[in-house]
């Protein structure tokens, strides 16, 4: 039960995300300032537990890039991406930080630091590629950290079995390979016991944002996922193993609590409720979300919340009497579940339909990204033989607005949700 | 099960009806040699571009396909991917939903995003296993061969489930020796390519490379023995043509027509065409553990392309090496349309050649295009500015 009676904490969470967004980017700019180098890394995987024992400034790129299209300066990144040889057809993210780093870190949100040095996994196989540019650019250390993910859909092992166990062997020795590495580039020892407190963090943001995920099961919804979902998801990768990070996400459940507690929604009115499966369209970020707000359908729940806080949404608690060990284990198992939530999502969906209650799923594929967007076409398919619901199928970008076209996208949504209410009718007739 | 021949049209030829026989079997959209073998009784493993270690599946009895796209409409695979991708991921996909090629087992792998979903569609289609095979990624890792050799015997349980039969070390070490013999007749083509260019053309040792991922691996052995000494006495003269390396076939391939257009205004003295086949670069050792020896043979003595990540390997370093060891004298840096490993490395090599002064002509093509003019009209320009230059 909440612990504050009062509704103040209502919007609690939004606020401090924005808060702590302004001061890790201050933070950031400061860094950038003072010349140091910093740690870049990627959303799913991020490592950001062991990088903050090595003092390190962590830079997320992925967010950077998005930053420029919610506050739509994207197209003058992407243009001087292409200008210097990019291609139109690839990912946007990776256009829009080789323009920043082109333009020596300067960002809308403030500048950030260069990079010391890039871990990364291969969650996405662009952040290998895009690792590459650095590398040649900075000629500094780029480090991929290998995940094996599933075989095949539903053949995901576990500890014990022998081929779990040569992914773990893998991923651990990865891991103590990358030590000495990160030592040397930051002139900072390992400390064990730093990092045991940092994954201390990890363990409780990724219990609670298991919690916040599974608090939209009430009815209305707490969040919408795709607005107030992606501060959270912000939050989730900046402060990763922060005792800030920590803090706000057991504050966020407790808010989240508190309104489910208390019936209060994120819409005064909410009649549809829906699963969101791709990367949001950030060059209309606001307007997007509102295209089906008003007409009562929220997002209770998205794939996003899932795949790019790298596997978070499982609640992997760390063993910290063997922190490393438990680590890769953790590493592993986590950056899994965010590629299963891409490449094999079919059983997930129909999981994630039965948990929140969803009437409908929106499919949004992008230009952009390959890895999210490749199979939804055939996953929808899969996902309607097994499941009769209705679902919007739009395809645009995250980045590139060349490729959204608002108005096309309002008939999608608009039609779509005329088939929503002409079915809810019809099982009314029917006495469903 | 190799007692059928599944490609006897080459046998009895000269090295031009060879060759001709070649490409005729690249352009067949029936795949009569997969349909051959699969009459006869066999299996088929397809396996999805760039590398594959093709022995264990060999070392079962079953037909290795290579799946590497094919001349066909993606009519019903277009429906199963979103409309911003390659051309390779939707026509191999529709090879199998047109039943032209029947398949008991699709192996695919992390080389990009759209290759990696494809064991999930392939899986949502087919009732077989589909799967993805976990090349490490971080060669770097002084475990990457420990842990490559667990996973490519994880493989092997699966093809032993496949194929119902065992595989012993003894059936691979005897598939290595066959695909070692294939690797170094593939190198003593490229050899030929390189020292008398005027011999063979882009597209004709192209033929006779790439049918290798259709045919049973002796079969191949069988042609490239016939066709390198007959390539060796053709009656053929020099001609002023520039030499070139052609960079960015490593996974959906050019139309045989696009390679013939290059091959008229230059002698393609090296390139990464179908690089998975040539991935190897010497004998995999015969002696104790032949999956370890597979593994290490992988990650250290192999070639480069832009899908694998190798510090040892700065691929723009490795297109230079390239050039120079083929003494080319340009490059041609091409790219898949919607490729983006391809793409992203267009532009590190086009600023590592400028570096360099080597000159470039870069170009993007899609397998199934049909009009090569105004792509050859431009390579004549730059080859014309580099001959009168």
């Amino acid at each position: 039960m909440p612990t504050t009676a009062d509704d103040t904490i209502v919007g609690r969470g939004n606020a401090d995300g924005a808060r702590l967004f302004r001061e890790w980017f201050a933070g950031l700019t400061a860094a950038a300032e003072a010349g140091r180098g910093s740690a870049y890394v990627f959303v799913m995987g991020s490592l950001a537990e062991l990088l903050r024992t090595f003092d390190f400034p962590i830079v997320f790129p992925e967010i950077n890039s998005l930053q420029t299209a919610v506050r739509r300066v994207a197209h003058e990144y992407l243009n001087e991406a292409e200008d210097h040889g990019y291609s139109p057809d690839i990912c946007g993210y990776v256009k829009a930080d080789v323009a920043t780093q082109l333009r020596g870190g300067e960002l809308p949100m403030g500048r950030i630091p260069k990079p010391a040095i890039a871990v990364y996994t291969n969650a996405c196989n662009t952040y290998i590629k895009w690792a590459e540019i650095w590398e040649r650019m900075y000629k500094v250390p780029v480090v991929t950290i290998d995940i094996p993910g599933t075989r095949a859909a539903g053949t995901q092992t576990w500890p014990g079995n022998p081929d779990f166990e040569n992914d773990r062997a893998y991923v651990l020795a990865q891991l103590r390979e990358l030590i000495p590495t990160l030592e040397r580039v930051s002139g900072v020892r390992f400390d064990i016991d730093r990092l045991r407190e940092a994954m201390g963090h990890a363990n409780t943001m990724n219990t609670m944002w298991g919690r916040v995920l599974a608090l939209n099961a009430a009815r209305p919804s707490v969040f919408n996922a795709l607005s107030d979902g992606t501060i959270y998801l912000g939050v989730a990768n900046g402060f990763r193993g922060a005792p800030e990070g920590a803090r706000y996400f057991t504050e966020l459940v407790e808010e989240l609590e508190y309104k489910s507690a208390h019936g209060i929604g994120t819409l005064t009115d909410e009649r549809y409720r829906l699963l969101f499966i791709g990367v949001p369209c950030y060059p209309i970020f606001r307007r997007f979300t509102e295209m089906f707000t008003e007409l009562g359908g929220t997002f209770v729940g998205s794939t996003y919340l899932r795949f790019a806080s790298g596997g978070a949404n499982l609640g992997f608690t760390y063993d910290l009497a063997r922190p490393l060990e438990s680590l890769a284990e953790g590493l592993l198992i986590g950056v899994r579940d965010a590629m299963d939530n891409m490449f094999f999502q079919t059983d997930i969906l129909i999981q994630m339909l039965d948990d929140l209650g969803a009437d409908g799923l929106v499919y949004h594929p992008i230009k952009s990204c390959r890895t999210v967007s490749t199979g939804l076409a055939d996953s929808r398919r899969a996902l309607l033989a097994a499941r009769d619901v209705p679902s919007l199928f739009m395809e645009s970008d995250m980045m590139d607005r060349r490729v959204v076209s608002e108005a096309q996208l309002k008939n999608r949504i608009d039609a779509f949700f005329e088939g929503l209410a002409s079915r809810r009718a019809q099982a009314a007739i029917r006495g469903d | 099960m190799t007692a059928v021949t599944t490609f006897p049209e080459w046998q009895g030829q000269s090295a031009d009806g060879m060759i001709a026989v070649c490409r005729e079997l690249l352009e067949d959209d029936t795949y009569p040699t997969v349909r051959r073998w699969r009459e006869a009784g066999g299996k088929v493993v397809g396996h999805f571009q760039v590398y594959f270690p093709e022995e264990i599946v060999h070392g079962a009895g079953m037909l290795p396909f290579k799946v590497r796209g094919g001349p066909v409409e993606p009519a019903q695979a277009d429906s199963r991917f979103g409309s911003y991708l390659c051309s390779i991921v939707k026509t191999s996909l529709e090879l199998v939903l047109s039943r032209r090629v029947e398949l008991e087992l699709f192996v695919t792998h992390p080389i990009c995003d759209a290759a990696r979903n494809l064991a999930a569609v392939w899986g949502r289609n087919f009732p077989y296993p589909c799967q993805i095979l976990y090349l490490p990624q971080n060669p770097n890792s002084a475990h990457a061969v420990a842990y490559l050799r667990g996973e490519y015997d994880r493989l092997r349980r699966t093809v032993e489930t496949v194929a119902g039969r065992a595989v012993s070390d003894d059936d691979l070490r005897r598939s290595l020796t066959i695909y070692n013999t294939n690797r170094a007749l593939l190198r003593e083509l490229y050899a030929l390519k390189r020292d008398v260019p005027w011999l063979v053309a882009a597209d004709e040792a192209y033929a006779l490379m790439a049918v290798g991922g259709l045919i049973p691996r002796e079969e191949h052995n069988s042609l490239l023995g016939r066709a390198l000494p007959l390539l060796r006495t053709r009656d053929l003269r020099r001609h002023d043509r520039v030499r070139v390396v052609f960079e960015g076939g490593f996974c959906e391939q050019p139309p045989l027509d696009l390679l013939r257009a290059i091959a008229r205004s230059c002698y393609v003295v090296d390139d990464d065409l179908m690089i998975g086949l040539r991935w190897i670069l010497e004998d995999v050792s015969m002696d104790g553990d032949p999956l370890h020896h597979l593994a290490h043979a992988y990650l250290e003595r192999s070639s480069y392309s832009p899908v694998q990540h190798d510090l040892r390997k700065p691929k723009e370093e490795m297109l230079l090496h390239r050039i120079q060891a083929a003494g080319a004298q340009a490059a041609i840096v091409t790219a898949a349309k919607m490729c983006e490993p391809g793409l992203e490395e267009q532009v590190t090599y086009t600023h590592a050649l400028e570096a360099a002064g080597v000159p470039f002509f870069v170009s993007e093509f899609e397998e199934n295009m049909t009009s090569f003019e105004t792509l050859e009209i431009q390579l004549e320009t730059f080859v014309e500015n580099l001959l009168f230059d």
